[in-house]
């Protein structure tokens, strides 16, 4: 089985987020960068894959090659070769067509993502993918077994879950459930060792038109401070919510 | 042209979030000088439509559709924008939304842009505001396409009536294949879920252990509110994982979200900071929570909670 995880190069959940040139451009400055941690749930049961099922597995990013060390860290958990596609990702539709084009040339039975990257949250890359090349797609997936070419998947709905069936290939956008958070790995000094020789491939941009375009950013506006309530004045709180905040 | 919603439908009711977005679909149509037309599947109640602006209501039967298939819905709702030379096509954020909006997309050959919350600021170029960086921040979208797709982000425009006398067309899409297969659904029934709900009551480490859970579901039951909680609690067992809001998590954009013996980790904040009031109860003056809540309360859990449920039990009989 042949796997593609698709890793998303993003901001440390803690960064400051700021923003520079008049607010038009993520101010990247101090900034430490993470694989997706959605991603990371993919990747992790990719891994799984590769050492109970014997299957390969490729990681991919669209990025400048500051996005670099985001995949060798991907190889460093246990992959084994990447691909950077030389674009910047400013569009998920974008990145997805170029993404589509990793797929057809690599030939991948499965293409595992997270379900929504955490800096731009789109959500939106997986489900484009599976529809440019009409390949089986379930979002956020909370358990995936394969058997031969048949996929046993689950997914979260709203207040519940469902179980659904597939065969391969297929594309997942996964979260956790998909494995849990304990089984998230850090990259050990030998696999570090062994990344720096793995192959990583750099592809040119397929050159997608970009279909949305982000004009500006604005930050959180200041919050006003939290009005505290005595313990044993809970009629205020009440009267707070009801006549002020008007929620109950 | 014309505006085209998805309303999604549960056993031909539909879901608020589908009622929002016909809402929105209604004051984007008017920017744009058009109509607005709704699509629903397996749904008769259309008056319910008009009520909050549907000019024409576009209804599919058909009992293949009964359980939920990303790529049929998608190809239908195409098809619906084809037919009915759709400018901006508007999806809701539920789990399904989710799922098939950016295949929409992708079938129309059209720019998508989700977490959306609020109506256009420009029609042209074709402007929205969205949620980006877990809530930290929004970002202004043009989206570059003829049509547009957008996903509305939950309880960020309400409902707004606007009542007109719309009319109901019968629509019989082709119905593409699919091998991807529903075997089973395990819904909790009877709860309130946490992704419809108006109200959130949370629990974190503070509350100790899962016994002390009973005054966490009686409160969330006086408010007619789901039950969540924070990372922590799931991890260690107390709590089931579907009850996990937070950037892993759910995520929470209630009304009003009450968080008990919960620090605030930023994780957890990312996750529900789009709630519209947070409240916070907690022992530790402090805990970040504070900072990020509007309403707050230093004191110990197993005092506050139980004469809070008794509080609002007598103001929810006075208020009725």
């Amino acid at each position: 089985m042949k796997i593609l995880v698709c890793i998303s190069h993003v901001p440390d959940t803690t960064s400051k987020i700021n923003f520079s040139d008049n607010n038009t451009k993520f101010d990247s400055n101090g900034v430490q960068f993470v694989i997706n941690p959605y991603d990371e749930f993919a990747l992790t049961r990719a891994m799984w894959f590769k050492e109970k099922q014997g299957a390969t597995v490729t990681v991919a990013t669209v990025g400048n090659a500051s996005t670099e060390p985001t995949l060798r860290k991907a190889l460093a958990i246990g992959a084994d070769d990447a691909i950077r596609v030389n674009a910047e990702a400013l569009d998920g539709f974008t990145v997805a067509k170029e993404l589509a084009e990793v797929v057809k040339n690599g030939g991948y039975d499965l293409v595992l993502a997270g379900k929504e990257s955490i800096d731009y949250n789109g959500g939106m890359v997986p489900a484009m993918l599976a529809a440019l090349l009409d390949f089986n797609f379930v979002n956020a997936c909370i358990g995936l077994e394969i058997e031969g070419d048949k996929a046993t998947i689950s997914r979260e709905i709203d207040g519940g879950k469902e179980m659904l069936e597939a065969n391969l290939p297929l594309i997942i956008a996964g979260q956790k459930g998909l494995v849990e958070e304990k089984d998230l790995r850090i990259p050990n000094m030998r696999g570090i060792m062994m990344a720096r020789q793995k192959p990583l491939t750099i592809v040119e941009s397929s050159n997608g038109n970009t279909t949305t375009s982000i004009v500006s950013f604005e930050k959180q506006p200041a919050k006003s401070a939290c009005k505290l309530v005595a313990a044993d004045n809970l009629d205020e709180l009440i009267s707070l919510l009801h006549n002020e905040a008007k929620v109950i | 042209m014309s505006v085209l919603v998805f309303a999604e439908s549960s056993e031909g009711k539909y879901k608020k979030t589908a009622l929002e977005v016909t809402s929105y679909g209604k004051k984007v149509a008017e920017q744009l000088g058009t109509n607005l037309v709704v699509l629903t599947i397996n749904s008769s109640e259309a008056t319910m439509l008009y009520t909050y602006g549907a000019e024409k209501v576009l209804t599919v039967t058909n009992d293949k559709l009964n359980v939920f298939n990303a790529k049929l819905v998608a190809n239908i709702v195409k098809q619906a924008a084809e037919k009915e030379s759709a400018q901006v096509v508007i999806i809701d954020s539920n789990a399904n939304g989710l799922y098939f909006a950016p295949m929409v997309a992708a079938n129309l050959n059209a720019g998508y842009a989700s977490n959306v919350i609020a109506l256009p600021s420009e029609t042209s170029p074709f402007t929205v505001k969205r949620k980006t960086f877990s809530n930290k921040a929004f970002n202004n979208t043009q989206i570059l396409t003829n049509i547009k797709v957008i996903a509305l982000a939950k309880n960020s425009f309400g409902l707004v009536e606007n009542k007109v006398s719309g009319t109901t067309e019968e629509f019989s899409p082709v119905l593409v294949e699919s091998n991807l297969v529903s075997a089973s659904i395990e819904q909790t029934s009877g709860k309130v879920t946490i992704a419809d709900a108006d109200i959130v009551v949370s629990g974190g480490r503070g509350l100790k252990g899962p016994e002390n859970w009973g005054m966490i579901e009686e409160l969330a039951n006086v408010l007619g509110a789901a039950t969540a909680c924070s990372k922590p609690v799931s991890d260690l067992g107390w709590r089931p994982h579907g009850e996990h809001v937070g950037q892993t998590g759910k995520p929470v954009s209630s009304n009003l979200y009450i968080a008990i013996g919960i620090s605030g980790a930023i994780q957890h904040l990312a996750g529900v900071n789009s709630s519209k009031v947070k409240v916070v109860i907690n022992t530790d003056p402090e805990a970040p929570f504070f900072k990020a809540a509007d309403y707050g309360i230093v004191g110990d859990a197993f005092d506050v909670v139980p004469k809070l449920i008794e509080k609002l039990t007598e103001f929810k009989a006075n208020n009725a």
